[in-house]
Parts: structure tokens; C-alpha cells; sequence
């Protein structure tokens, strides 16, 4: 095979020797692209699977782990969660309207696929210097791609995390986290069965659009990228399918079933049958095409989306039929399942590909690279000046509250349908997301729902921190999935279980492999402790622009089960509460949002946290809001104690005292392990002496008035430091920060 | 009272709907699919939110020429309960039943949030469980919200008393600053001139319990169902 065609599918010669060797000849142009696309690191994860089979999967409620289309958990009373998170990076960064909103079709397809209701959508965005007007265009186009299809599809966006830093000014990150519902008796994987089943293709045609995307997912972005490897998205077409697809299910018609997202149907068909230890053939001459001279190789590697492939018994062919015609769906059977395991397709009478199966998706080289002791640019990293204790508490207030990642999130979160469903409980702003789930155990269908008080709810956060993360990659990632955890705990949900988007440079470079490699590690140790398995995930890897490569940035996506909704706690102030912080406060600024806004700098610290002391103060806190002590709770993260403070008083509307033992790295220091409660003067005692049964860091810091008035004091051996606010002019810069920065 | 829904392929509020049907009218409502003409007797249509037909082209401009508004046309001429929701007004001034149209909100962005709105009448079959300038908290969520309607003709729906919502502060205030997608007048809703046909932004079957923020859009569906012997 000429090199130059090798090149173009990012083939290495020792891969190609690899190819040779497995299928004892040389390939054709067809299955090259079925090489390409498979053995991409989008579907084949030879960077990091070695990796990833650290993490910790199983857990009592873990139904399906990894290697289903999502994540599956078990909540009780036959009541099934479906969630995934995965990135479109590189479209996004392209394209932004389109690229993020076929981000969200196609985790949406990823849940619906397994028979569960999509009943949430978050979004995990990082954006470059919002200044630049390439990034105000960015975040316009994502929020609207992202808003414009959640919206048609009618799932409630109800959280996520936006963030601004130089190192994405090129490439952009757009996450999307699906989660839905399903009733247990419903689940459909992709572990396809019976010999002499049929592949149904239902859903879109089949055009160009996106042929390579996968392998143009797992290179880095260039001016002459392929533009055609962007998808372009059909919302309304989405619904039909999902409404069709979940019908399906719920009358048992489908055997197995897979999205056709990242290399389409060759990745869909193989998979599948791989699962049930099984072959398969198609027949490209069925396939609706966009375009009538498409060939072989497109139609195998086509990404266009909103397309289904479902395995069904041939009998069923007129019943399945019927419902899609209900839909307006296109239906055709392009394919069986066959005892030898071989991925054969066929067109226009001629055999197009003959590859041994597992060829394709069991014998992906797997690389394992070289960890170093340490990257090369630790020894770069230069200590923050200390001079940072003359900056007023005004000054560092002000700036802080209009910056776009502390500042309110109301411009995205208002472009986003958020209550539809009738079920948002704690809606974006409010705090981390809730969405109450109608158990199946008290209705058939999702047309009979009732809700009865003290029902379930589950909680869901997204947490990134790409600052941490490049400080001490280890640490890093156990302060993301720690500060997930307390996320969900602040509205009173225990953590049950995470997905993860693994967000890469170039892993062929040793300092991001060694990224990789203990982000990995760290996330593997707090997911451990704090009893929150892995579900699934994805990779993207090759993020990289002017500044180097990204930041590493892993994103957590964590689902928290509450038993009583209800009982929500929100995180803001009431009037006449005592407010306390429980657990760790910090004399440091490294990686703040603080050092970055003063200095321009990250430090060369990554903060401390210590898993079994952070464990001790999330089982208090959840206790303490179970037993009904406490008005308010939210987890410090950005910003630190002053900035959560300061939201608790501009979400409750409220004036108050904050006053806190330390100096300006106290207040504005991003510590971990740490959270804010509100509570009535009667229950301060008991909550402290279960803070000390607990071993948990125990501080009165204010009290919550009547009036607007806030005053922030710091108290030191010497002296008080003391300043005095008007909450509706802080609330008005926390509202208006984040336009005013990308406006 | 039969209460219908009428479901298009991109209905998605359709569910909500019948929730609130089920839990404040406790009523099973019936689906009117799209392709299908119902066989019982309705009484009462809702017509949810959603995109339709997906709205690529304008919200409801595929919808008016859908077999089953043949059958909402029908209802109306004989005087049953129509109620259009976000989508299902837009529809209903795409299709003529109700005047005006509904264009891109002046911010040309979609808006979901909870705002205020005040009843204007009380006196009809939908809202003759609130008192007279009740101030209500109802989200809405569109993109296609902002109520046009020529001088003319908005003077001729405030003599009617057409007008049944707008849009104001928590205290009640009209003004430009209440208004949240450039609505004319800060129309929020209006009704026909028979009075059975009533057509509204904002979303009613999302405030029916204080655990999602709001129960302020309850007494719609009371006042309906407690004013279904009114002939029209």
C-alpha cells in the first residue's frame, strides 16, 4: 500500500504490518478505512485502555460498566440510571454550532440506545482567553448548537461547568453528559445474539458528512483539516428517533441495539456482533444514501448523523416496520448475524470488505508509553510572589465576581430549556442540578406518571479543574472527583457513581502521557475512597494549540441518589441563620482563580487535599443535612470560602457577616475539603458536636441579617481587617460578569 | 370533561401536559396523535409546547397544514375548550384561529426562566379562578415568543378585552423592563373573541407544585374544568 495513503489514515508501518499479518494479506482501500476508523484512539483507545482498566468499575449499585454504549446504575425499586459523557472537541473548535450539537445528539443516542428516556443534559465547556473574539464566536455558536438541539429533543439542560483559560484559545473543549431513565426489565445493550438475526438501519440517510471523524478526532487540529469530518445535526429527526427507538423497546422488538456515532456503521455493526461473539454481513446496496455515487468506503466510515442500527428477529420485521412508518422513519435491513466471525460487506455483488473480526476491534495495538519521574516543565513552574496580602479584599472582590468563571452562568443556562419535564427540582443558578425520577414502581408508563412525595431525585454535577490538573496531575484529579462528590452532597445526594471525559495532548509527548498516566492514578484512588465507580467514559486526546498542549483535563460527570427530593437542601442564605464552615481552610493561592486574575500565574502548587480526611467531612455533611440541622450547604471550590459566601447571600437575597480567621489566601485560597452551612442557632451545637465525634474542622464564620448590608472581615493575632459591601452591587457584577466578558 | 392532547411528532411537552391534567383536572386525557382523527368527544384540547414539525423554517408553519387542524378548526367552530401553550400558540396564530404572530424574541435567543405575568381577565372560562390583576409566576421557555400585532388590531383586542397576560414585575408593573422577548404591549396571552380558544406563552403545566418553584398555573386548569358547562 503507497505511504502517502497510509499517512492520510494515520496508519503507522508498524500497524500496517500488524494489519498484514492479522488478515494474511494486503488490505484493500475499503478496509483501510475500517482500520483507520476502528483503531483511531476515539474507538479503539489504544492510548489509554492500558490505562484505564486501573480505574474501579464495580460497585453494589454498578449495573453496566465501561464497554456498554453508557453507564448503567441500579437506584432501587427496579428504577435504572443511564449516564455517559463524551466530547466533541475538535468539530467544536471548528464549527462550534454544529460541532456541539451533534456533541449532544449523539449522547443522547448513546442513552436512548439502551432503552432509558434521556432525562438530562449537561455540558462541560472550557474556552479560551474571553477577550479574543475567535472565543466570543465559540461560545456563541456551542451554547446555541448545544441549546438549539437539547431543546427540540426536549431534555432539560440542567448543569455543567464553563471555563475560561488561554491554553484553549485553538482548541476548545465541548462535553456533553446524558443521563437518563429506565425501567430494568427494559435495558437493551449492544451484546448482540442468535445467529440469523437482522441489522435494522433506521434514521437519517446516509451522506459524506463526517467520513474520518473519528480519526480526525484522534489527530491534532491543522488548518487543513478535513472539513468534512464535521456532522451537521437534525434535532427534530433525533426525536423521531428516540420516540421510535424507546417504542420499540418497550414492546420488546429489539434484540440489541448501537447508535452509529464515531465511525458509523462499521463501528456499530462490528462491535455488536464482537459482543455477541458473532460475525456479520452487510449489504451496502440497502443503505439509503444521501448522494447516489457514495461509495463503499463512505458508506463504511460515514458519520452522518441520527442513525440507528438494531438487531431484531426477522419475524418482527413487519411490527418494527410499522412503528417507524408511525415515526416517518426510514427502515431497511442491511444486515445478519453469522456464526464465522468476519466483518463481510458487500455492494453491488462484489465482496467490498472480508476482515477477520477480531482483527478489527479485539487486536487494536495497545501503546504503552514511558511514565517520567517528572514532566519537563515542573522545573519551570515559578513560585507566586508573596506580595499578594497588600491587594484590598475590595479590589480582589470585585475582580473576582466579574470574572466569567466565577460570575453567574444566567447567559448560557437561560439560552438552555432547563425545566422542561416537569421535574427540575434545583434548576441551574439555584445550585447542582436535581431532577426527581418518577420510580417505575408506581406507574407502567411514562404517560401515567404521578409523583408522590417522598420520591427520589438524583443529583448531577460535572467538575473540572485544569489548573490542578496541570500542577499535579495526581492531585488534580482526586480534587475533581472529590469535588464532585461534594457537589452532589451539597444538595443532600449520596455520590453514587462517575463517568469521565479524559481531555489529552499529544500522548505520543511524555509530559502529557505522564499527565495521563497519574490523572488516571488520582482518579483511581478518590474514586476508591470515596466509593464512586467508573461507568464509562471517553478519551480525547490530541488537544493542542499556539500555547502547547491543553491543560490536562479530565471531567467528571458524578450522579448522586437522593431518597427523599423533597428534602433538597440549596446552597442559598436564609435569613437568621449562623453560618459555619466545616473542614479545611488554606494560607495558599497557587491555582486559584485569585493568582490568575493578580498574577497572570498558576504557582507551583497544586492545593492539598487528603481523601480520608475529605471522606470524613462529606459523611458529616450529608448526616448533618439527613437529621434536618442546616438551611443551606454548599461545597468551596473557585474562588474559595469568600466567593461561596458571597453567593450565599446574592442567591438568598440577603446581607451578612462574614467573619473569618486568616488573611486574604483564606478567603479567596481555593481549599479542598470544605463546605459552607447555614443553620438556625438552635442546631449550631449539635452540629458541632458531631463535627468533632466526626473529626471534622469546625468554624463559626457569620451570621445571615435582615438587611443588605454584607461585611467581610478578616481576623488575624494583629488586627481586623474590615470592609463593608451593598449586596445588589456585588449581585449586580456576579450577574452581568460573564456577558459583559464575552459580549 | 374529556380533555385531549394533541401530539405532533415534535411535541415534547405533551408528557407535562398530561401530568397536569392527571394531577390538578385529575382527568385521564385522551392522545390525539397527529395522523389520527379522535373518536370520543373531546372537550377540551390542549395543544403542548414543542417544535412541531421541527420549526425549522417558523414555529408552527408546517403544523397549520397537518390534517388533525382540520379537526381543531372543527372543535372551534362548535365551541369546545382549545388551549394553545408556547408551540400550541404559535400554531394557533400560524393557522389564523387566534390573531397576531409570534416571532424571534428581541434578544434572538432562546429564553427559558421563570418571569411574572398579570392576569388582564378574569372573566373568562380559563382564568375566572384568579382575581382581576393577579400577578403570576410561570416559566416560559421559547425562541419565538416576541407577540406582534399591528396598531390596528391591538386595539381592537384590548376593546374585546382580548388580552388575558402580561408580562410584569412580581409587583405587577407593565413595562419594558418586565418584558422579556420585545412582546407588543407585553402580551403574554390572548383568547378569541368567542372566548374558548386561548393562546399563551408561557407554561402553565410547568407551575403546578411549589417543589418545582411554582404553583401559580394551577387555577388555569381548575378554572377550566370548574366552567365546563359555559356554551360558546
Amino acid at each position: 500500500m503507497n505511504n502517502d495513503i497510509l499517512k492520510q489514515h494515520k496508519i503507522s508501518e508498524y500497524e500496517y504490518k500488524l494489519i498484514c499479518d492479522y488478515i494474511g494479506r494486503e488490505p484493500n482501500i475499503n478496509e483501510i478505512g475500517v482500520f483507520s476508523a476502528m483503531w483511531s484512539e476515539h474507538c479503539g483507545y489504544k492510548n489509554t485502555k492500558l490505562l484505564l482498566k486501573n480505574l474501579p468499575t464495580k460497585g453494589k449499585r454498578v449495573v453496566f460498566g465501561p464497554g456498554e454504549n453508557a453507564g448503567v446504575i441500579d437506584i432501587g425499586d427496579g428504577d435504572f440510571i443511564v449516564f455517559k459523557i463524551e466530547s466533541h472537541n475538535h468539530p467544536s473548535s471548528v464549527e462550534p454550532y454544529q460541532g456541539a450539537a451533534t456533541g449532544v445528539g449523539g449522547i443522547l443516542r448513546d442513552v436512548f440506545t439502551m432503552g432509558a428516556r434521556p432525562i438530562a443534559i449537561l455540558d462541560s465547556l472550557k474556552f479560551g482567553d474571553p477577550s479574543l473574539s475567535r472565543t466570543k464566536h465559540l461560545v456563541d455558536g456551542v451554547v446555541r448548537g448545544i441549546g438549539d438541539y437539547g431543546n427540540c429533543v426536549g431534555i432539560p439542560n440542567v448543569g455543567g461547568d464553563t471555563f475560561f483559560e488561554d491554553i484553549y484559545n485553538q482548541n476548545i473543549l465541548v462535553n456533553a453528559m446524558c443521563v437518563g431513565y429506565a425501567r430494568k426489565k427494559k435495558i437493551v445493550t449492544s451484546k448482540a445474539t442468535g445467529i440469523g438475526n437482522v441489522l435494522v438501519y433506521y434514521g437519517a440517510t446516509t451522506g459524506r458528512d463526517g467520513v474520518h471523524g473519528a480519526s480526525f478526532a484522534s489527530a491534532k487540529l491543522d488548518d487543513e483539516g478535513p472539513r468534512s469530518a464535521i456532522q451537521v445535526g437534525n434535532p427534530f429527526l433525533e426525536k423521531l428517533l428516540l420516540e421510535a427507538t424507546l417504542e420499540l423497546i418497550e414492546k420488546d422488538l429489539i434484540i440489541a441495539a448501537q447508535d452509529m456515532g464515531a465511525a458509523g456503521l462499521t463501528s456499530a455493526s462490528t462491535e455488536m456482533a464482537t459482543k455477541g461473539n458473532l460475525g456479520v454481513v452487510l449489504n451496502l446496496d440497502s443503505i439509503p444514501k444521501r448522494v447516489s455515487d457514495i461509495t463503499p468506503y463512505e458508506m463504511l466510515l460515514s458519520e452522518s448523523q441520527e442513525r440507528m442500527l438494531a438487531l431484531i428477529n426477522p419475524s418482527n420485521w413487519e411490527k418494527v416496520k410499522k412503528i417507524l412508518e408511525k415515526w416517518d422513519l426510514n427502515g431497511v435491513i442491511v444486515g445478519e448475524l453469522i456464526e464465522e466471525k468476519v466483518f463481510k460487506v458487500t455492494y453491488n455483488k462484489e465482496v467490498v470488505v472480508n476482515l477477520p473480526l477480531d482483527s478489527i476491534v479485539e487486536k487494536v495495538p495497545l501503546y504503552k508509553r514511558e511514565v517520567l519521574p517528572k514532566p519537563s516543565y515542573f522545573s519551570k513552574l515559578e513560585p507566586l510572589p508573596d506580595n499578594f496580602y497588600s491587594i484590598s479584599i475590595k479590589d480582589a472582590l470585585i475582580k473576582m465576581l466579574s470574572s466569567p468563571n466565577i460570575a453567574s452562568k444566567k447567559w448560557i443556562y437561560q439560552q438552555y430549556d432547563h425545566m422542561i419535564g416537569d421535574s427540575t427540582v434545583v434548576k441551574p443558578g439555584e445550585g447542582v442540578g436535581v431532577i426527581r425520577v418518577f420510580s417505575g414502581s408506581k406507574f407502567k408508563n411514562f404517560i401515567n406518571k404521578i409523583f408522590c412525595k417522598g420520591e427520589k431525585g438524583i443529583a448531577l454535577t460535572t467538575t473540572a479543574n485544569p489548573r490542578y490538573c496541570y500542577l499535579d496531575p495526581e492531585k488534580g484529579a482526586m480534587i475533581a472527583v472529590a469535588e464532585a462528590a461534594r457537589d452532589v452532597i451539597s444538595v443532600g445526594a449520596e455520590p453514587v457513581a462517575i463517568t469521565n471525559c479524559l481531555n489529552f495532548g499529544n500522548p505520543e509527548d511524555l509530559d502529557v502521557y505522564y499527565q495521563l498516566y497519574y490523572t488516571i492514578e488520582g482518579m483511581k484512588k478518590a474514586c476508591t475512597v470515596l466509593n464512586t465507580p467508573v461507568t464509562g467514559g471517553n478519551a480525547s486526546l490530541y488537544n493542542e494549540g499556539e500555547l502547547g498542549s491543553i491543560y490536562p483535563t479530565p471531567v467528571i460527570g458524578m450522579v448522586g441518589l437522593i431518597k427523599d427530593v423533597s428534602k433538597v437542601v440549596k446552597p442559598d442564605f436564609k435569613k437568621d441563620t449562623i453560618i459555619i464552615l466545616l473542614g479545611k481552610k488554606t494560607e495558599r493561592i497557587d491555582g486559584s482563580e485569585f493568582a490568575k486574575l493578580f498574577f497572570n500565574k498558576l504557582g507551583n502548587k497544586c492545593p492539598d487535599i487528603d481523601l480520608d480526611y475529605e471522606k470524613k467531612v462529606q459523611e458529616l455533611v450529608l448526616e448533618i443535612i439527613n437529621k434536618g440541622f442546616v438551611t443551606s450547604v454548599d461545597s468551596v471550590n473557585l474562588g474559595g470560602v469568600g466567593i461561596s459566601f458571597i453567593k450565599g447571600c446574592i442567591r438568598g437575597n440577603v446581607g451578612g457577616k462574614l467573619r473569618l480567621k486568616g488573611n486574604i489566601a483564606t478567603l479567596f485560597g481555593e481549599t479542598q475539603s470544605c463546605f459552607i452551612v447555614g443553620a438556625k442557632a438552635n442546631k449550631v451545637e449539635k452540629i458541632k458536636r458531631l463535627a468533632i465525634k466526626n473529626g471534622v474542622d469546625f468554624e463559626i464564620i457569620g451570621n445571615i441579617s435582615e438587611d443588605k448590608k454584607i461585611e467581610i472581615c478578616l481576623v488575624n493575632e494583629n488586627n481586623e481587617n474590615r470592609e463593608f459591601f451593598n449586596l445588589d452591587e456585588l449581585k449586580n457584577i456576579y450577574e452581568n460578569g460573564f456577558e459583559n466578558a464575552i459580549k | 370533561m374529556k380533555v385531549g392532547i394533541v401530539v405532533f411528532p415534535g411535541s415534547n411537552c405533551d408528557k407535562d401536559c398530561i401530568y397536569a391534567v392527571k394531577t390538578v383536572m385529575k382527568k385521564d386525557p385522551v392522545i390525539i396523535w397527529h395522523k389520527d382523527i379522535p373518536s370520543d368527544n373531546v372537550d377540551f384540547i390542549i395543544i403542548p409546547g414543542g417544535f412541531s414539525y421541527g420549526d425549522y423554517l417558523r414555529a408552527g408553519a408546517i403544523a397549520k397544514f397537518s390534517r388533525i387542524m382540520d379537526y381543531i378548526k372543527e372543535a372551534n367552530e362548535r365551541g369546545k375548550l382549545i388551549l394553545g401553550i408556547c408551540n400550541g400558540f404559535q400554531i394557533l396564530t400560524e393557522s389564523g384561529i387566534l390573531p397576531g404572530a409570534l416571532i424571534k424574541n428581541n434578544s434572538t435567543k432562546f429564553i427559558c426562566k421563570d418571569v411574572y405575568i398579570r392576569v388582564e381577565n378574569n372573566k373568562t372560562v380559563f382564568t375566572s379562578f384568579y382575581k382581576d390583576k393577579d400577578v403570576i409566576k410561570i416559566p416560559i421557555a421559547h425562541k419565538e415568543g416576541n407577540y406582534y400585532i399591528d396598531d390596528n388590531e391591538l386595539a381592537e383586542l384590548i376593546k374585546n378585552n382580548q388580552i388575558v397576560f402580561r408580562y410584569s414585575d412580581e409587583s405587577g408593573n407593565v413595562n419594558d423592563k418586565t418584558n422579556p422577548n420585545g412582546s407588543k404591549y407585553n402580551i403574554a396571552g390572548i383568547i378569541n373573541k368567542k372566548g374558548n380558544v386561548l393562546g399563551m406563552m408561557p407554561h402553565p403545566e410547568r407551575s403546578i407544585e411549589s417543589l418545582l418553584g411554582s404553583k401559580d398555573g394551577q387555577l388555569i386548569f381548575i378554572s377550566i374544568l370548574n366552567n365546563e358547562k359555559i356554551n360558546f
